[in-house]
């Protein structure tokens, strides 16, 4: 039994996969090196993510599982919580020593979890894709931050690329300090340190002269598309949560009119 | 800031909100000319109001200036309101730019009738024709067919829009003549029955050339009012029932009267029906994904839905008979018709157990309700269940059991009944 550590990558981690394999030795546990604590016991192996093996690792996935399991086990991925690593290792040693398709076994525990790992990011992908708010600079940038629970930020640039050709605009993860930006042309990820106090909102001096009107009249929508007789405070909170209200321009305290 | 059009919007987003269809999904618009969004598949809520409605699209009325006198509408000639109307240009400007920052999935664009029926729907087609060739605008649009307009204009507005409805407004053609007298069914089923023919000929068109063009391509929808005439849930499932089939909808929505006038002709209520509205929708759902049919929800010894519980544990209390189900071996058609299982878990079941024997701590896991199912399974042919209970006794056990939660929305309501009974 060892102690596998890895550079936190989804190659890095195909590749512990490989050096299992190759080593025929199970993983007593498998941690980020920036993490990872000596262990007493057993010998810890630093695996060096190498794409040649994480490429074989894929590739024999690709082999026996549909294209939605394989997405499924890069969401498990982007979850990011508490021993997601091991799930994935499990996941992958039932699909290499089972001979049909283990995909539809939600009897076996890291095939259910999987599935629910990948619920909860695509929830949250999907909640991104739809409380983002852009707000216009002066120089037509569109701009927003988030602070997603599961690292969605590569998931939702699709969507945005797709529905957004022809504006530019770039969303930042202020959680994990990363971004992505489109220029009209392509996406590209961008990593940049912003002092705290910058990396919320944009300052009012570079907004778009028109932003604070149409953050305004959405606001006034917003209360008036409401039905009161109907008020129902369980089931808004359910739909939106809290921890989501951040984001949300309708839901912060409104300016005198 | 322009404080007209904040007004405008006011008074035009109060009276568009009581059309309760917000769904966006169904689309297959690509923006493919790098032009302004998209509205392909699966919509998305953007927001919710604190009555715990979905806010998806711009809902607004072009104008709420009307000529017709409807009871049950705020916008009725006779009620003292506010009245505005935006421009063309105003409305196309909203949505624009609320869409451009990811408020909403597009618009939908209603009207009350001014003049006449064409020359409303003549400018809610120009909305519509300006956001898409002046600007490429390929989100969502949902029209409002206005009832008497001419078969062209609704065949001009189906190229722009991805959806069209016409509302049935009430469920039957005898309340329709006391409320509003001037509308009638004929009036609005000719249209949904144009639209539902465009349909199928642009569909068959799209088989023998692909360029043909789409016309409304995520279908139509009706809407009715639930609450504001003496229909039961017996008449209101078979009108639905028999719109999906005749008219191939895509969603009937079902809006519980919320008292907006006291005129005479209403009953007089004080709240929305809302756990009968929600009732309602659940046999919807019963009958769109579970399979079932309309006369198995209610029929005419039952011809109200239950308010307690909800339909499909009520069909099985009066069902006991084909209980139980045997999780193992069963069709999924009836694992479906389980209380506690969903269409997912169903799914999964039948999944999982090519692979092993389910027992019922694989369904607990997979999201399966046990404290309503385990009344109506077996797995491996053992029951959780010690005795044998009747429906009475196993309908009290699920609403007032250990564990049980009763939403405390149902309580409230429930209570007024008491009261007012």
């Amino acid at each position: 039994m060892h102690l596998y550590t890895y550079d936190g990558t989804f190659e890095g981690l195909l590749t512990v996969v490989f050096e299992a394999y190759e080593r025929k030795s199970w993983p007593a546990s498998i941690e980020q090196e920036q993490v990872a604590q000596p262990s007493m016991f057993g010998e810890t192996i630093a695996v060096i993510a190498n794409e040649q093996k994480a490429q074989r690792v894929w590739q024999g996935l690709q082999k026996k599982l549909s294209a939605g399991a394989l997405q499924e086990l890069y969401y498990t991925y982007l979850w990011e919580q508490p021993g997601f690593e091991r799930i994935i290792f499990d996941y992958v040693r039932l699909v290499f020593e089972t001979k049909e398709n283990i995909e539809g076994n939600f009897a076996a525990p890291c095939v259910l979890q999987v599935q629910q790992a990948a619920k909860q990011v695509h929830r949250e992908k999907h909640r991104m894709e739809a409380f983002v708010r852009f707000q216009k600079t002066a120089d037509e940038l569109f701009y927003a931050t988030i602070s997603p629970d599961f690292n969605v930020l590569p998931l939702i640039l699709n969507h945005f690329g797709k529905r957004y050709a022809d504006q530019r605009w770039a969303i930042y993860d202020t959680r994990r300090r990363y971004g992505a930006y489109y220029d009209l042309h392509a996406i590209t990820f961008m990593k940049l340190e912003l002092p705290p106090q910058q990396r919320a909102s944009v300052p009012a001096a570079a907004m778009d002269a028109e932003e604070d009107k149409y953050r305004q009249l959405w606001q006034v929508y917003f209360d008036h598309v409401n039905i009161p007789e109907r008020k129902n405070p369980k089931l808004h909170l359910r739909h939106i949560p809290r921890r989501y209200w951040k984001y949300l321009s309708e839901k912060q305290p409104q300016v005198l009119r | 800031m322009d404080s007209r059009i904040t007004e405008k919007l006011k008074i035009l987003a109060d009276a568009a909100k009581y059309d309760v269809s917000c769904s966006s999904s169904g689309g297959k618009r690509k923006n493919e000319n790098k032009g302004l969004g998209n509205a392909e598949g699966m919509g998305i809520c953007h927001s919710y109001t604190e009555d715990g409605r979905c806010v998806s699209l711009l809902k607004i009325l072009l104008t709420n200036f009307c000529i017709y006198d409807c009871a049950y509408c705020v916008t009725r000639k006779s009620n003292d309101v506010e009245r505005a109307a935006f421009t063309v240009q105003e409305v196309v400007d909203l949505t624009i730019n609320f869409y451009r920052r990811n408020y909403i999935e597009g618009l939908f664009l209603s009207s009350g009738i001014f003049k006449n029926a064409d020359y409303t729907m003549e400018r809610l087609v120009r909305v519509a024709k300006k956001l898409r060739q002046e600007h490429k605008f390929n989100g969502y649009i949902h029209l409002k067919t206005i009832p008497g307009a001419s078969e062209e204009l609704i065949k001009e507005a189906g190229l722009y829009a991805d959806r069209l409805s016409v509302n049935i407004e009430l469920p039957s053609e005898a309340s329709l003549q006391q409320l509003a007298p001037e509308k009638n069914y004929t009036e609005i089923l000719l249209p949904m029955g144009s639209i539902s023919q465009q349909l199928l000929q642009a569909k068959e068109e799209k088989k023998l050339f692909r360029s043909a063009p789409a016309f409304a391509p995520a279908g139509q929808s009706t809407q009715l009012i639930v609450g504001a005439s003496a229909e039961n849930d017996h008449q209101i499932l078979q009108l639905s029932s028999q719109l999906y089939k005749s008219y191939s909808l895509k969603r009937v929505y079902y809006s519980g009267y919320v008292p907006v006038s006291s005129d005479n002709r209403l009953p007089i209520i004080t709240e929305p029906p809302i756990i009968r509205e929600n009732r309602i929708y659940q046999a919807d759902w019963l009958m769109r994904f579970y399979g079932f049919d309309a006369k198995e929800i209610v029929d005419e010894l039952h011809p109200n839905l239950e308010l307690d519980i909800d339909p499909k544990l009520a069909w099985a209390l009066r069902n006991r008979f084909t209980f139980p189900v045997e999780i193992n071996t069963a069709d999924y058609e009836m694992i479906l018709r389980v209380p506690g299982i969903g269409v997912k878990s169903a799914k999964k079941i039948v999944s999982a157990r090519r692979f092993t024997q389910l027992n019922f701590e694989h369904l607990r896991q997979m999201g399966v309700v046990l404290k309503r199912a385990k009344y109506f399974i077996t797995c491996q042919t053992k029951s959780l269940q010690r005795q044998e209970l009747d429906s009475q006794q196993i309908r009290n056990k699920i609403l007032f059991g250990d564990g049980s939660v009763r939403s405390a929305l149902l309580t409230q309501q429930l209570d007024l009944f008491r009261q007012v009974g």
